[in-house]
């Protein structure tokens, strides 16, 4: 169960996606997120979805693992889509009740914040899925170099960045040890009132953050003793480097957001196409 | 109260790229009273094994037999199951959360919803057990030294009053009076309770002074089942799944090696000491 949780999850496969660049992949997602908002039409998800499952396909992670990656934030999604649903102030009213209200809008409304997000969770956790922890934050510090001189502490915010996404899978690990403990003493997690539920959190959470603070002493003393000092003069192992790839897919990227794009004015201008 | 696994696999992340076979058509039978040791590599399948007898994973394919029953056939049951067989974990002072040493071994008898005196009772004898004695019941748990804190963990287990014990690897991390001291409280449960003991241990040495019966897992199968004597007279199979005899069996083989009339069946520093002093006489 607590493995479901996919986000920040690194799946080893070789393929294109997965070979290519740390940084390119970074802000293709990021435009591929910002696209999500420039697309504004029914026709337009569904293209996007299409050429996402594509990108899918090519990356070898089993469509399993979006999908996991999902449930954890059902949640979110179900809020977004009830709040759009009965909060959306329209013409067309199909059903009132106080406050609440169904509008055509309103389903409209909800049913493209919901693919909205899905897509978005899906794009971002194929980028985690395809890309190591050090690749990632390898390039984001890269990206972030730029914004040193206005004194943004680039490199440690990616070190930073790469410890919290190495301690998300030993955390899970020690979680999913702790309840199982926990669950050997007897204890039940499933039943009971929201107040009891939040109750038997207790003999996980105080057990993980005890372990969670024990894991950071540990590994700063770890550190010190191998006279980390930070950013200066540090070299690196694995060099980033734009391969012939990378510039096919920054090609494939840049049609993507004409195609993007041009919907979108295709739209505004000739509004009878939907 | 026995316990029976009939061909029981299980399979970790099926059908993803981290598939692992963590155990592969694994039959054993667990009789009442026994004490069980349970070796093999890391990664052998062990921790897996044990995870399964009181429910805490279910099986890929196979069954568990408490008594004849299928552990999983009702699930409303499984807590039952759960107080029937205590499983401590490794390093289970990791799970130590409450206020007190006192509340927290009451953390299990209060789960399993018994009466105040039973609790009581419960704790009061757990505690005893394992050796802690009166004035640490109402210190907190993260004040005790490592020692100290294992044993309160195995007694948080203890104090549902199990009639199968699991520890896996009880002692590791422990300084050698800690591990004496949890080693002795073991000892003294089989013997004094007569409850059925499965211990898990990477050290030979304790397995061959302690248990009636060893379990040889490797890559998740069990590859060997014996008294210690039979086990340990296989060195060579064992030392190529990454184990060995106990110490003091390579002594006696150097011994004879050297052209002494020693016996080569030694496995404990006990049975040593007496040998070698009937020779000396």
């Amino acid at each position: 169960m607590i493995r479901d949780i996919t986000i920040g999850q690194y799946y080893p496969a070789e393929s294109p996606i997965h070979r290519l660049d740390a940084r390119f992949k970074i802000i293709a997602a990021f435009l591929f997120i910002v696209s999500l908002f420039i697309v504004d039409t029914i026709i337009g998800y569904i293209c996007v979805s299409i050429l996402l499952g594509i990108v899918i396909r090519i990356s070898k992670v089993p469509f399993k693992f979006m999908v996991r990656g999902l449930k954890s934030i059902m949640i979110i999604i179900l809020f977004t889509a009830v709040i759009n649903l009965f909060l959306t102030q329209g013409e067309q009213v199909i059903w009132q009740f106080g406050v609440l209200h169904l509008t055509v809008e309103g389903i409209y409304m909800a049913v493209k914040m919901c693919v909205r997000l899905v897509l978005l969770i899906i794009g971002s956790s194929l980028l985690t899925l395809t890309t190591t922890p050090i690749q990632l934050t390898d390039g984001l510090e890269y990206l972030l170099h730029p914004l040193k001189k206005i004194g943004v502490p680039a490199h440690e915010i990616a070190m930073m960045m790469t410890i919290a996404l190495r301690f998300i899978p030993t955390l899970l690990d020690e979680t999913d040890k702790i309840i199982k403990a926990q669950q050997a003493r007897g204890a039940d997690f499933d039943t009971g009132n929201m107040m009891q539920k939040a109750k038997s959190m207790i003999p996980i959470l105080v057990p993980l953050f005890i372990s969670a603070f024990r894991r950071a002493e540990e590994l700063a003393m770890a550190m010190e003793a191998r006279c980390y000092h930070g950013d200066e003069n540090r070299t690196r192992m694995n060099v980033m480097c734009m391969q012939r790839r990378d510039y096919q897919a920054m090609v494939w990227t840049a049609l993507y957001l004409c195609i993007v794009v041009g919907l979108r004015v295709a739209v505004n201008f000739f509004p009878q196409m939907i | 109260m026995s316990i029976q696994i009939n061909h029981l696999t299980h399979i970790y992340n099926p059908g993803t790229a981290f598939e692992k076979v963590a155990l592969d058509d694994v039959t054993l039978e667990i009789a009442k009273g026994e004490f069980i040791g349970l070796i093999g590599h890391t990664g052998s399948g062990k921790s897996t094994l044990i995870q399964h007898l009181n429910g805490i994973i279910s099986p890929t394919s196979g069954e568990i037999l408490l008594d004849g029953e299928n552990i999983h056939k009702d699930k409303t049951k499984l807590k039952e199951v759960r107080r029937r067989i205590g499983l401590a974990f490794q390093y289970p002072e990791y799970q130590l959360f409450e206020m007190t040493v006192y509340k927290d071994v009451a953390f299990g008898p209060t789960n399993l919803k018994l009466s105040p005196e039973e609790i009581h009772q419960n704790v009061v004898s757990a505690l005893e057990t394992v050796g802690i004695s009166e004035e640490i019941y109402e210190k907190s748990p993260f004040e005790l030294s490592g020692g100290q804190k294992r044993r309160v963990a195995i007694a948080g287990v203890l104090a549902m009053n199990p009639e199968v014990l699991i520890l896996d690897e009880p002692t590791a991390g422990l300084d050698p009076k800690g591990r004496d001291e949890i080693l002795q409280a073991i000892k003294d449960l089989h013997e004094k309770r007569g409850i059925t003991v499965i211990l898990v241990s990477h050290s030979m040495e304790d397995v061959a002074k302690l248990v009636d019966r060893i379990i040889v897992m490797h890559r998740g199968k069990a590859a060997m089942q014996g008294t210690p004597k039979e086990i340990f007279s296989h060195v060579q199979e064992l030392e190529k799944m990454g184990l060995a005899a106990p110490q003091v069996s390579y002594v006696f083989a150097a011994l004879k090696e050297r052209g002494f009339d020693v016996p080569t069946d030694i496995y404990t520093v006990e049975e040593a000491k007496n040998v070698l002093y009937q020779m000396l006489k």
